[in-house]
């Protein structure tokens, strides 16, 4: 599992609170740079790989 | 009473007079123990020249990522190792965001790129993207994609956006601090064209990016030579990857401090909560300035980050007992 803000393998408290004001950048499942769509009431974060994700 | 308080309670809130860079310089540099008599002036300049009404509004990105500026606060620059990549939102997204973003109340949706300035493709996204909007929701369509050309002003007037939101950004003596490929006069040159055609001029900037409370007056002044319709008020959320993406954040007081400074600059402008109000004056500073001289905000996610529900901020406006501001007002 990597860290979906910063792409750095395990969990980090600073990216943890950081997430709560961004969407995800990276995949966790494969740290690939995800494309990353934001609207006022969600986003959606794509991985070639392994699909969508929301939030 | 500071002397300069009561200077711009006779020039701003009586006369409706903006206050000079030196009047602006001795309000950003006033103690603690007298924000809440600054706050509670610059609501009051509010209160008087601009009413009670909030203007509501939301954001969204048609274009993110791969710009090819520099501007150095910015995750979407193409020049910096972010990790946002470049994306394009199809037309149907963007109608269902300005549809998510009446719901709320709100009067104005702002169609964002990341661009230097619009190529044809964007121009074409735009005609249809506004068309599609105007036939299927009820809110007042604004865009900011850049440096225009004369050509692509009357060309987004007749598409029917009726405000042009371009960025100053910081004050010109520290512009070349935060962007190197374009110029600040290039901006002033895209907002003098978008005023001559009749839209609507947005034009803010980003506190917190290193300059000195001089230049922080210096801004608020050149802004009001602008004259613009709407002060978009940003502040720095340093992020990863960018040049400022290790700068502090702004203190809650200092960003008090600085928006009553620019209420007191601008009286009749309408004085927006953009970004970073969420790290730098939490829920408590929110309010304390919406009673300091706001009187609009961006509500929902903002362009690579998010802000706090719509509903949270509605809220706080019912609690205010400060109305949002109708279609029917606005036009
Ligand atoms: S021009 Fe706009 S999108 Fe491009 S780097 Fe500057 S602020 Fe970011
Ligand atoms: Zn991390
Ligand atoms: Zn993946």
């Amino acid at each position: 599992m990597y860290c979906d803000r910063c792409g750095e393998p395990g969990t980090h408290p600073e990216c943890t609170a950081a997430r709560e004001l961004e969407p995800p950048r990276y995949c966790p499942d494969c740290r690939r740079r995800m494309k990353v769509q934001v609207v006022p009431t969600g986003w959606t974060a794509t991985c070639v790989e392994h699909g969508d994700r929301h939030g | 009473m500071p002397e300069i308080l009561d200077h711009a309670r006779t020039r701003v809130l009586d006369d409706g007079a903006g206050l000079d860079e030196a009047g602006i310089l001795e309000v950003l540099r006033l103690p603690d123990e007298d924000l809440p008599e600054l706050l509670q002036l610059a609501h009051d300049v509010r209160m008087k020249w601009c009413g009670p009404e909030v203007e509501v509004e939301g954001i969204v990105s048609l274009k993110t990522g791969g710009c090819p500026e520099d501007c150095h606060f910015c995750s979407q620059s193409g020049l910096f190792a972010s990790p946002v990549r470049a994306v394009w939102l199809d037309i149907p997204s963007l109608v269902e965001a300005a549809k998510q973003t009446a719901a709320t109340g709100a009067t104005e949706f702002c169609i964002v790129a990341a661009v230097r300035g619009p190529d044809k493709r964007l121009m074409d996204q735009m005609r249809a993207g506004v068309r599609a909007i105007r036939e299927a929701v009820d809110i007042q369509v604004a865009a900011s994609l850049g440096m225009l050309t004369k050509e692509q002003v009357d060309e987004l007037a007749e598409m029917g956006v009726h405000r042009y939101n371009h960025n100053l950004e910081t004050c010109r003596s520290y512009f070349p601090n935060v962007v190197t490929t374009h110029s600040w006069e290039e901006r002033w040159s895209t907002l003098t064209m978008v005023r001559e055609s009749g839209m609507e001029v947005c034009c803010g900037g980003i506190l917190g990016m290193g300059e000195t409370l001089e230049q922080r007056a210096e801004f608020a002044a050149q802004l009001a030579e602008l004259d613009p319709h709407e002060v978009p008020l940003n502040f720095l959320t340093p992020r990863p990857g960018t040049p400022f993406g290790d700068r502090p954040v702004v203190e809650g007081r200092d960003a008090l401090r600085a928006i009553a400074a620019f209420r007191l600059a601008m009286p009749r402008t309408i004085l927006r909560y953009a970004g970073g109000r969420e790290i730098t004056l939490g829920d408590l500073g929110t309010r304390d300035g919406l009673l300091g001289g706001i009187n609009a905000m961006i509500v929902g996610n903002y362009l690579t980050t998010l802000g706090r529900p719509a509903t949270a901020d509605l809220e706080l406006l019912k609690d205010l007992k400060m109305p949002v501001k109708s279609l029917s007002a606005t036009f």
